[in-house]
């Protein structure tokens, strides 16, 4: 059997499904042009960044956090995806074929990349038009922007390992959907991503400075040529790249084992 | 040399609930045991264990020459399982579905697609294999079930429950397509709640209440134990009971646990186990109305599920007969309550 092939059969699987409830898919992409759309409004030409209070400057800030946050958002849909299918006695067929253990979660995780992927590329339009541009404070060039969106990737892929956890942890797949999802906001906020770190309490900065979230964050803002690039002296914020990479691989190599495990003693 | 599906003193407890007490069963190839018994009695666990869905706490299981414990992916690929829940995607057409498992079998994409329009073809959905299985009828789903279940046409099956919630006339159609399957020669495991179930479809029947093995033989066996089939009457006047019960008791089957006529008074009820069955049932028609007793029901019953119980434990079948919802496709009811009328009879008797 190879993990391969039915990870990408149930990939296959899951984004048919999508395909099928195209709700959830605009509602997936509402959700983040909301944000663009209220942060850039609302916040910008109050919030400083580094010195100034340019509501431009704020917009240039804004989008990589918004970026890392959508990714990130793909959790909810993993965690509810894999309760549904734990809940409804599909698995039970899933398990009594002879397929690779960890596929169902996989392919689960794999079709969220792709629907990451989309919500991604129409934000990253919505942001253009709304006044986003790479470059804005320091040069960049495509492959450095493509690298940005690479990380983002990573990252959102990463956390539908946590969410697939979850999924496999709650009793219903309606648990699912809110566990999935309330966690992501103090990591997203407790972050650089909205605000200049440099203006929070030191402890609570220095939770941000760690966190993972932050230097995918940080990483694109450095890529994409933004400003706000905080100064910290944490060494995740002095090597963003380095330290997204990092530790989203950690977060799948941790995550997928548990959920794997998990998965298999599902039920026992 | 032990059968296509051999077990041994299997055991599995789930907090304090013994689910299964020390189960064994043996099923020969090509022959189809049918595991008897209501909701919470164990079927479910047993059909887990066997196709390496759940690891029991103690004992032995050997499925297709197989250890179930040691060598659960090679049993993975000689099993067919279907499921009590229809387990289909929703959201992916019938095809979509069959084409899936068959990629899960390790099938290539061709051959997946050819045994999916195969299928679709003898389990009659053909017309319906791109509409999503959203749109199916409950028979449709679990024909498409069983369809899944049989993408690899695998010597040993397990149905848990096949056509519990199911319609007369699906239910029907699900009973012809498991027949041809066994003439096949697949050897099958298949656990229901209906004693009109096993009795058409399984070789052998093993009763199961709370984790265990309480009865096991041919369904004419169980059935001669439990009482077969029987009278059963309701006069219209309380004062013929005692004229009728005459009547009854002389056709009656004696030596066995229903011993004798039983009475309702309060219902005007009588019943007595037969064998002769309709041939038998009009001579008995034909003598109440020579004595001149007026009836206001009268009909042979077969055996249901819970006589099975009572006769062999003494109590009824707990944890409900059936699921919610399933009401208007049981089988013909039996007599219920029949300890509580065999005293009252005995009341008539002195």
């Amino acid at each position: 059997m190879s993990t391969v092939t039915d990870s990408l059969v149930l990939a296959r699987r899951n984004v048919i499904r999508m395909s099928r409830i195209p709700e959830v898919l605009l509602f997936g992409l509402i959700q983040p042009v909301m944000f663009v759309l209220l942060f850039t409004y609302v916040f910008g030409g109050s919030l400083k960044i580094g010195n100034t209070t340019d509501a431009a400057v704020y917009k240039n800030f804004l989008m990589a956090g918004i970026f890392a946050q959508t990714v990130t958002f793909a959790t909810a849909g993993a965690s509810a995806g894999i309760a549904e299918d734990m809940h409804k006695g599909l698995v039970d067929r899933f398990r009594s074929l002879p397929m690779a253990r960890g596929a169902v979660l996989t392919g689960r995780t794999l079709a969220d990349l792709a629907q990451t992927a989309l919500t991604l590329l129409v934000l990253a339009i919505v942001a253009l038009l709304a006044g986003w541009r790479p470059g804005y404070a320091e040069p960049t060039n495509l492959a450095r922007v493509l690298g940005g969106f690479g990380l983002l990737l990573l990252l959102g892929y990463a956390f539908t390992w946590i969410g697939a956890l979850i999924g496999l942890s709650v009793r219903t797949p309606e648990a699912a959907t809110s566990g999935g999802l309330i966690w992501l906001f103090p990591v997203t906020f407790i972050s650089n991503a909205f605000v200049d770190t440099g203006q929070m309490t030191p402890w609570l900065r220095h939770v941000a400075d760690w966190n993972p979230f932050s230097a995918t964050v940080q990483a694109c803002r450095e890529l994409f040529g933004n400003p706000g690039v905080t100064g910290s002296d944490a060494w995740p914020m002095q090597h963003p790249v380095w330290a997204s990479l990092l530790y989203s691989v950690l977060i799948v190599a941790v995550f997928r084992t548990l959920a794997v495990r998990k998965y298999r003693r599902a039920a026992e | 040399m032990p059968g296509a599906i051999y077990a041994e003193g299997l055991v599995k407890t789930f907090g304090e609930v013994r689910a299964l007490d020390g189960v064994d069963l043996d099923v020969p190839e090509s022959t189809v045991l049918g595991l008897l018994g209501p909701n919470g009695a164990g079927k479910t666990t047993a059909v887990r264990v066997l196709t390496t869905l759940l690891r029991p706490d103690a004992g032995r299981a050997v499925v297709a020459g197989l250890d179930v414990l040691k060598n659960p992916t090679a049993v993975r690929r000689s099993i067919g399982l279907s499921g009590q829940f229809a387990a289909v995607d929703e959201y992916l057409t019938g095809r979509e579905n069959l084409q899936m498992v068959g990629r899960l079998y390790q099938m290539s994409a061709r051959d997946a697609k050819k045994r999916a329009n195969e299928l679709l073809e003898r389990f009659n959905l053909a017309d319906a294999a791109d509409r999503t299985a959203k749109t199916y009828s409950g028979g449709m789903r679990r024909r498409l079930d069983l369809a899944a279940a049989l993408v690899v046409s695998p010597p040993v099956m397990f149905m848990d429950e096949p056509t519990t919630g199911l319609d007369p006339r699906n239910r029907q159609q699900l009973w012809e397509v498991i027949e041809e399957l066994v003439a096949g020669g697949t050897t099958l495991l298949l656990t229901t709640q209906y004693l009109e179930e096993a009795d058409r479809l399984a070789h052998d029947i093993a009763v199961v209440d709370h984790g265990k093995v309480i009865a096991r033989g041919t369904s004419d066996e169980l059935k001669a134990r439990t009482g077969g089939e029987r009278i059963e009457v309701v006069v219209h006047e309380r004062a013929d009971i005692p004229a009728a019960r005459e009547v009854l008791v002389s056709h009656g089957l004696r030596g066995t646990v229903h011993e004798g006529c039983t009475v309702e008074q309060h219902t005007r009820k009588l019943t007595v186990p037969v064998t002769g069955g309709a041939k038998l049932l009009a001579e008995v028609i034909r003598e109440l109305d020579a004595r001149g007793i007026e009836i206001d029901d009268i009909g042979l019953r077969r055996p249901t599920l819970d006589d099975v119980f009572i006769s062999l434990t003494g109590h009824a079948a707990e944890g409900g007969r059936e699921p919610e919802g399933t009401g208007e496709d049981a089988p013909p009811d039996g007599p219920r309550g029949t300890l509580r009328s065999t005293s009252e009879s005995e009341e008539v008797t002195k």
